[in-house]
């Protein structure tokens, strides 16, 4: 059967997606939920609520926004095009973004907890020891609130995989390109085609579970002790 | 020996607060008396370089730390001073070791926990902290977590030690060993103190030179007035 291959290529290009939506979403999360949770400067709690907006805006709206930020008339899409010739529309590095910015609230919330809870008398303490800043980021804070962060990009992760209404506005459903799994679980039942549809609900509820045991394992406890 | 000129005013909600602090110590051993809420951790915090005045300078052993007019203001890491704090602030990730090699290691990792270091091995030697080396501060009592405290500000050879309140979080029993390890210390390692306390007790075993603090201002005060002075060790 023809439509059995769209499975694999649908994780394939699922798992490669959402992994590197995890990373961009990861490493902007951890750095602005530090600034916010240790700058002091005027419009600190407008900034945090627009940053976390993706969280509750509907998926489409926001690929509403992304659409008008990054296509040819956009913004940013524009300039991308004229300079570097690069267009994110219809593309998978379109389906990243859509997916990272759908993600990184997640990560972004509780780092920033995280990095809240974090005694600033031992940052201090570091300081005096003679440790410089970033040092003292990379030795004693991001160590003490890794266990927060943790929690929070394996939920990303989650997320960026069963990304939909976004990725779907951003880089629409091009099979063995831009269409992930969820997309193509909507395309087959909408197809009728029942068997693919079942093997990848199959796929993903297996995914998932993996991602679940994983969180197991790395939570509490095991992260601390390092 | 310390020579503090510095000002301050600072905001916390509606209340106001306003540092003010001038006093000069020809002693090794600086003492700043006064109750909670006088502006002691302000003005300690100040020498380390954890709080930045408005105005004036600090001068500590011969080197200038900070000074407004002249634009001076070296950084708390520059600065190569130990400071005590009063709840420790251990490093509850590392292990004891490592929490006492922390300063000897400048890069962007702890310490190994196996490293062996002359320097580091000898604080734990002499405090009495080498069996428990490997263990976490969060499994030990107050008073080794406060000498492990004492032996990670030690090990990177300091110009000078900050004391805040150093007794103050241990029961009386413990308070009498911990001091006369400190005084014991004192008598070994010649080394500039400045201790801030609230106890009376502590400026008679400790001071050479005393100043009270209230409501942001230092005066200088009598050692002989403070009870119980014990005889000195120098």
């Amino acid at each position: 059967m023809a439509g059995m291959d769209t499975v694999w290529v649908a994780l394939a290009l699922s798992l490669k997606v959402a992994g590197l939506a995890t990373v961009l979403a990861a490493l902007s999360g951890v750095a602005t939920g530090f600034v916010l949770a240790r700058g002091r400067f005027p419009g600190r709690d407008v900034l945090d609520t627009l940053l976390t907006l993706p969280m509750v805006l509907p998926p489409t709206v926001l690929g509403y926004y992304l659409l008008v930020l990054l296509g040819r008339q956009g913004a940013l899409g524009g300039w991308l095009q004229a300079q570097w010739g690069i267009n994110l529309i219809f593309s998978w590095q379109g389906a990243v973004i859509a997916a990272a910015v759908v993600a990184f609230p997640l990560v972004f919330k509780p780092a920033r907890a995280a990095f809240e809870a974090v005694d600033g008398q031992l940052e201090q303490a570091a300081q005096v020891l003679g440790i410089s800043r970033l040092a003292v980021f990379f030795r004693i804070t991001l160590p003490l609130a890794w266990r927060g962060i943790l929690a929070g990009i394996l939920l990303a992760f989650a997320r960026a995989l069963g990304e939909f209404g976004a990725t779907l506005m951003v880089a629409g459903s091009i099979p063995g390109k831009t269409q992930t799994l969820s997309i193509a679980v909507y395309e087959a039942v909408q197809a009728g085609q029942d068997d693919v549809a079942n093997l990848l609900v199959g796929v993903i509820s297996a995914v998932c579970i993996c991602v679940l045991l994983a969180a197991g394992y790395l939570a509490p406890g095991r992260v601390a002790q390092r | 020996m310390l020579d503090i000129a510095i000002q301050k005013t600072l905001h916390t909600g509606k209340r106001r607060f306003e540092l003010n602090v001038q006093l000069q110590s020809a002693s090794q051993h600086t003492v700043l008396f006064g109750q909670s809420g006088a502006g002691k951790s302000l003005t300690l915090k100040a020498i380390a370089g954890l709080m930045t005045p408005d105005s004036g300078h600090i001068r500590l052993g011969g080197r200038l730390l900070f000074s407004q007019p002249g634009g001076v203001n070296l950084t708390p890491q520059a600065r190569q001073l130990g400071y005590l704090f009063q709840d420790y602030a251990l490093f509850p990730h590392l292990t004891v070791r490592q929490n006492v090699a922390f300063g000897l290691v400048h890069g962007w990792l702890n310490p190994r926990t196996r490293a062996q270091h002359d320097e580091v091995e000898h604080w734990l030697y002499t405090f009495g902290l080498a069996a428990m080396a490997q263990q976490l501060p969060g499994e030990l009592s107050g008073g080794q977590r406060q000498r492990v405290a004492l032996a990670r500000a030690l090990v990177a050879k300091p110009g000078a030690l900050l004391l805040d309140e150093p007794f103050a979080a241990l029961d009386p029993a413990l308070r009498h060993d911990m001091r006369q390890t400190l005084l014991a210390l004192l008598a070994q390692v010649q080394i500039p103190l400045v201790l801030i306390t609230h106890d009376e007790q502590d400026v008679a075993l400790f001071g050479q030179q005393v100043f009270e603090l209230r409501d942001g201002q230092a005066h200088a005060a009598n050692l002989a007035t403070f009870p119980e002075a014990p005889p000195r060790h120098d």
